[in-house]
């Protein structure tokens, strides 16, 4: 269990990340959203709660880089006036990362499945190299439909890189239907146990469920899958575990009503 | 070239701390001693080009130099989009290296060949392609790409040999003074129509993309008024294709052109390299005839 504090700073952080990329989006007139509100609490522990200062971060699902960018906001790496820059014309802030221009953006991503092979080269480098760093990728569920993601599953478990924390957003969404009509994943963890993972499951929204995962992560013997079970597009309730909260960008007063979700959930789950 | 490859590697090993070899499951009776000395920098990635590319980038990123190893289409066109996106826009000094580009080998057939990797990796970004002529130019190439920050591929064949003194390794080289035409090849194609007609300007080009022409090849095609280009490669996309491009801005007069390609399996049938060749015109009867034919 996290200590209180720690867990309140991280509610507050993911509160801040969120918040900031709601106003990006929304200044952007942009979609994504879903995917971002998927992912905040898992890049906020893996920032905040875990990874040290030379560990690498890959959002393999690129799609959701304003949850990436907020990150980069909340831990200074980015200033207000490049988030600013988000989704304009000559911005380095695409909707999807770039390539070799922002600190801790070390690979464009957004074509889907090549995260995991990305952690995996950083992986194995930091085994070569017995420099102690840590690679932690967050995937989508949707990519694990590509043939290259089980070829880096194989390789990383073939080379023991038990430095890569593989976490796999879990909503259950992808770009045009439910995972399990599209092309079924499940029966996942026994998948993911089959190719030689230590599986772990978490609630992808949940900071003491992340805790227990990286005290797994600890004593693992073998390299780590973490199933987060999420909720695509979270607190914006007319489109939660909807497809349209992958595209469609906010309209009306939908901005002000997922702010107040959001700071409920915040309220909610803060340890007084 | 593969023999020459390997000795170089292992030379090149020993100056340069940081290359690691990174192999798509081939090597078999060619690569037993490069694994030998790279020891735990020696990694079989198995059959998953894609994969391997991108795990190859991301050592390139963290200061290794890797030598990624297949049959060229293995790794120069299976694992394309992981070129283009984790290596080569982020201009990664990652070095693919394709074995039996061209018709290389031969009766395993059209998947194993490789016709259009020069034209499908020329146009990335920071990429370049390198290739060699004689067995020579292996050691070179392989000194110039540890010492390049690019990403490269080196399109390796069966060695070209000569019977005259080839100069050194570089972009461009005039091989042999002749008249009639000038001859641009890439690749050990070339000795087939230096063989078959000796008294030709001959040239050789082994650095794509092309960044310059040189004044001596101008001169010598509005000498000759006849250009004859050679590669075992597509003529779409390939030196064909870019020089063309170059020539068209350079050249004051009209000459005629003979672009001697390949183009692909017109017969639908398989036989070995050269069988392959003398198919597509690019050596035995049939290069005699076209190019015989060309210059009457």
């Amino acid at each position: 269990m996290l200590q209180k504090e720690k867990h309140n700073d991280l509610l507050q952080n993911a509160l801040n990340i969120k918040k900031r990329f709601l106003q990006m989006y929304q200044a952007a007139n942009a979609g994504h959203i879903g995917s971002s509100l998927s992912c905040a609490e898992i890049l906020t522990f893996i920032r905040f709660g875990w990874m040290n200062e030379t560990d690498e971060i890959i959002l393999s699902k690129g799609h959701a880089a304003a949850s990436l960018y907020s990150l980069l906001a909340e831990d200074g790496t980015l200033s207000q006036s490049d988030i600013e820059t988000y989704y304009k014309n000559n911005t380095y802030l695409a909707a999807h990362p770039p390539a070799g221009k922002i600190k801790r953006i070390p690979f464009a991503t957004g074509s889907l499945g090549h995260g995991l092979s990305i952690a995996a080269g950083l992986g194995l480098a930091s085994k070569l190299k017995k420099n102690g760093k840590k690679v932690f990728c967050v995937c989508s569920d949707g990519e694990l439909n590509e043939g290259s993601t089980w070829e880096a599953a194989l390789f990383i478990v073939h080379q023991k890189l038990k430095n890569i924390v593989w976490f796999i957003d879990r909503n259950k969404l992808q770009g045009f239907g439910r995972t399990e009509d599209v092309m079924q994943m499940e029966p996942l963890a026994d998948k993911l146990k089959a190719f030689g993972f230590e599986v772990l499951e978490a609630d992808g929204h949940d900071f003491n469920s992340f805790e227990k995962v990286k005290d797994s992560f600890n004593e693992a013997t073998k390299p780590i899958a973490v199933i987060c079970n999420t909720i695509k597009g979270r607190s914006w309730k007319q489109f939660e575990d909807k497809l349209d909260s992958h595209y469609l960008p906010m309209k009306d007063n939908m901005f002000d009503s997922i702010n107040a979700e959001i700071e409920l959930h915040y309220q909610q789950t803060l340890i007084k | 070239m593969r023999k020459e490859f390997a000795l170089a590697i292992i030379e090149a090993k020993k100056k340069h701390d940081n290359l690691v070899f990174v192999t798509g499951d081939l090597g078999y009776m060619a690569l037993e001693q490069v694994m030998e000395v790279f020891g735990e920098e020696f990694i079989n990635a198995g059959v998953a080009e894609q994969n391997m590319i991108t795990v190859s980038a991301g050592l390139a990123h963290e200061g290794f130099i890797p030598f990624v190893y297949s049959i060229a289409p293995f790794v120069a066109l299976r694992p394309y989009e992981q070129i283009r996106n984790d290596v080569c826009l982020h201009n990664l000094p990652v070095k693919l290296v394709g074995n039996g580009g061209g018709y290389g080998y031969g009766i395993m057939g059209a998947t194993h060949h490789c016709l259009e990797d020069i034209g499908a990796l020329r146009m990335l970004p920071n990429m370049k392609v390198i290739v060699p002529l004689t067995a020579e130019d292996v050691v070179q190439a392989i000194s110039f790409m540890v010492k390049d920050s690019s990403p490269n591929y080196l399109r390796m064949n069966l060695a070209a040999k000569f019977d005259f003194e080839v100069a050194e390794f570089a972009a461009w080289r005039h091989l042999k003074k002749g008249e009639k035409a000038t001859v641009i090849g890439t690749g050990p194609v070339l000795q087939n129509i230096v063989n078959a007609y000796a008294e030709l300007d001959f040239w050789c080009l082994s650095v794509f993309p092309v960044i310059e022409i040189p004044d001596a090849l101008i001169e010598s095609i509005e000498r000759t008024g006849k250009v004859i280009f050679i590669e075992e490669h597509l003529g779409e996309g390939g030196l064909r294709e870019t020089l063309s491009f170059h020539l068209l801005g350079k050249l004051k007069k009209a000459v005629q052109v003979l672009s001697l390609s390949a183009s692909g399996y017109p017969s639908g049938k398989y036989g070995n390299q050269q069988w392959h060749q003398e198919e597509n015109s690019l050596a035995g009867e049939s290069l005699k005839n076209r190019v015989g034919s060309f210059l009457s």
